[in-house]
């Protein structure tokens, strides 16, 4: 876990080579490589189909790839998991109050400490629903009470995909400005998104995807201003490119 | 008309064979209800979770057994519990034990199929979050049972349901012995075949009651679970 922002963060580099994965007879990563080193926010951006969700569910841990390799740091991904944490597009809560929700993803190495949670609560406008059934929240209060029981973990990695798609703006925001101070104080984050908007608020660097295969890797200043490659331009000017 | 007016006397008087044969009934089908649910909420939350060759077997066989009809539920536990069986040494055969053991066989599957489904359906929905958080094996066991509290005692209910009306197992295990293993069922059986419709209906009556109130918790239960989207 990640204690402090001054500590060099032990799944950087991140360096994946190689990687493939096959659906049916479509290879839908198709030999990716990629080496994300900078403590800062990477987004993920590229037209639906891209593989972008895959890759970062590969990250993670949640698919075995059929080829390549990934390290964290000196890491592999299984032993870098407890350093990770993932926040899905659909928060899925359990069927319990939103205190609950919370106490269950508490380290349980340390002793569950009820202030710890209301302060994680309040970080998020969330603690007046305490008591609440967390099913029962709207879909921004689900996502915003999704990420801060990920962050409970202190991860050295938070991945989101496509986390406030859908969302209010207002949500929007508040998970915006929750993942900034997040990385600020030490965690990588990576996510994907659509909203080029929120790239441009969030993202010191780019990856674009396309077919399976990383077609650029940019500061975020220069790929929204001089994209390289015609399949980033034709997406920032919002033509489909698959 | 008179039947129907003396049955309505039997209950309202709490008349004493009645309610023998009506504890006897609730005790025989809650003890097999303890044992199906121990032993079939942890089988079905183990094959819902888990994956290993012949699971999708053993989950047919669940599904199979719980159409199984009680009269070859009765016959099975007869044969195990004759003096010829392998268990005929502990004497059991015609007892309250035999009911429950034969309800509990009739019951387990039923239990153990349906939190199957239950758990099954969550672990679909958990199985990434649960990942991600690092929550495996006993806790994550723990954590869907909690979870599926609601639907589960559904489960159990209908288990209930099914123990409490049944009949033919009991009868070829029990022997329907006035006084010892007489339940509800098995009396009303017995006493329509002879003809005393006062103390059948009164039963009959009784076990209306009981099916009517284990749905109305059904229905309770998944209506509070909605509301509370624990559902």
């Amino acid at each position: 876990m990640l204690k402090s922002a001054n500590m060099p963060n032990p799944l950087l580099p991140i360096c994946i080579s190689g990687l493939r994965l096959i659906r049916g007879d479509r290879a839908v990563l198709a030999g990716v490589n990629l080496t994300i080193d900078e403590p800062g926010i990477t987004v993920l951006m590229g037209p639906n189909g891209a593989g972008k969700s895959l890759l970062l569910r590969s990250l993670h841990g949640l698919i075995t790839p059929d080829q390549g390799r990934i390290n964290l740091g000196s890491l592999t991904v299984a032993d870098s998991r407890t350093e990770q944490a993932m926040v899905f597009q659909q928060p899925v809560l359990l069927r319990r109050t939103v205190l609950q929700n919370l106490a269950f993803a508490a380290p349980k190495t340390a002793k569950t400490d009820r202030q710890r949670l209301i302060q994680a609560l309040e970080s998020v406008n969330l603690l007046d629903r305490a008591d609440q059934p967390a099913r029962m929240l709207s879909g921004g209060e689900q996502q915003r009470l999704a990420l801060v029981r990920a962050l409970l973990g202190e991860p050295a990695l938070l991945i989101l995909d496509e986390a406030t798609a859908s969302l209010d703006p207002a949500s929007v925001l508040l998970i915006e400005s929750l993942v900034k101070t997040q990385n600020v104080q030490g965690t990588k984050i990576i996510l994907v998104s659509h909203d080029q908007g929120q790239a441009r608020r969030l993202a010191d660097e780019i990856v674009f995807i396309s077919n399976g295969q990383v077609a650029e890797q940019s500061p975020a200043d220069r790929f929204f201003t001089e994209p390289r490659t015609p399949e980033a331009k034709a997406y920032l000017a919002g033509e489909i490119v698959v | 008309m008179d039947a129907l007016s003396e049955a309505f006397r039997l209950i309202i008087t709490l008349d004493e064979d009645l309610f023998e044969i009506l504890w006897l009934s609730i005790r025989v089908s809650l003890s097999a209800l303890t044992i199906a649910a121990v032993i079939g909420l942890p089988l079905g939350t183990y094959l819902a979770i888990t994956r290993f060759p012949g699971r999708k077997f053993c989950i047919l066989l669940l599904n199979v057994l719980m159409g199984m009809p009680p009269v070859v539920v009765g016959l099975m536990v007869y044969l195990l519990l004759s003096r010829a069986g392998p268990l005929g040494w502990m004497g059991l055969l015609y007892s309250p034990t035999a009911m429950i053991i034969a309800q509990a066989v009739l019951i387990t599957p039923i239990i153990a199929a349906l939190s199957n489904q239950v758990i099954e359906s969550l672990h679909q929905e958990y199985s990434d979050t649960f990942y991600s958080m690092g929550v495996t094996g006993g806790r994550a066991v723990a954590a869907y049972l909690v979870d599926a509290r609601y639907a589960l005692t559904t489960c159990i209910l209908a288990g209930f349901g099914r123990a409490i009306a049944e009949v033919g197992a009991v009868i070829i295990v029990g022997g329907n012995i006035d006084h010892l293993t007489r339940v509800m069922t098995t009396a009303i059986a017995l006493e329509t075949s002879k003809g005393n419709l006062t103390l059948a209906l009164s039963l009959g009556a009784v076990l209306l009651a009981l099916s009517l109130l284990v749905n109305a918790l059904v229905i309770g239960v998944r209506e509070y679970a909605q509301k509370r989207q624990y559902a």
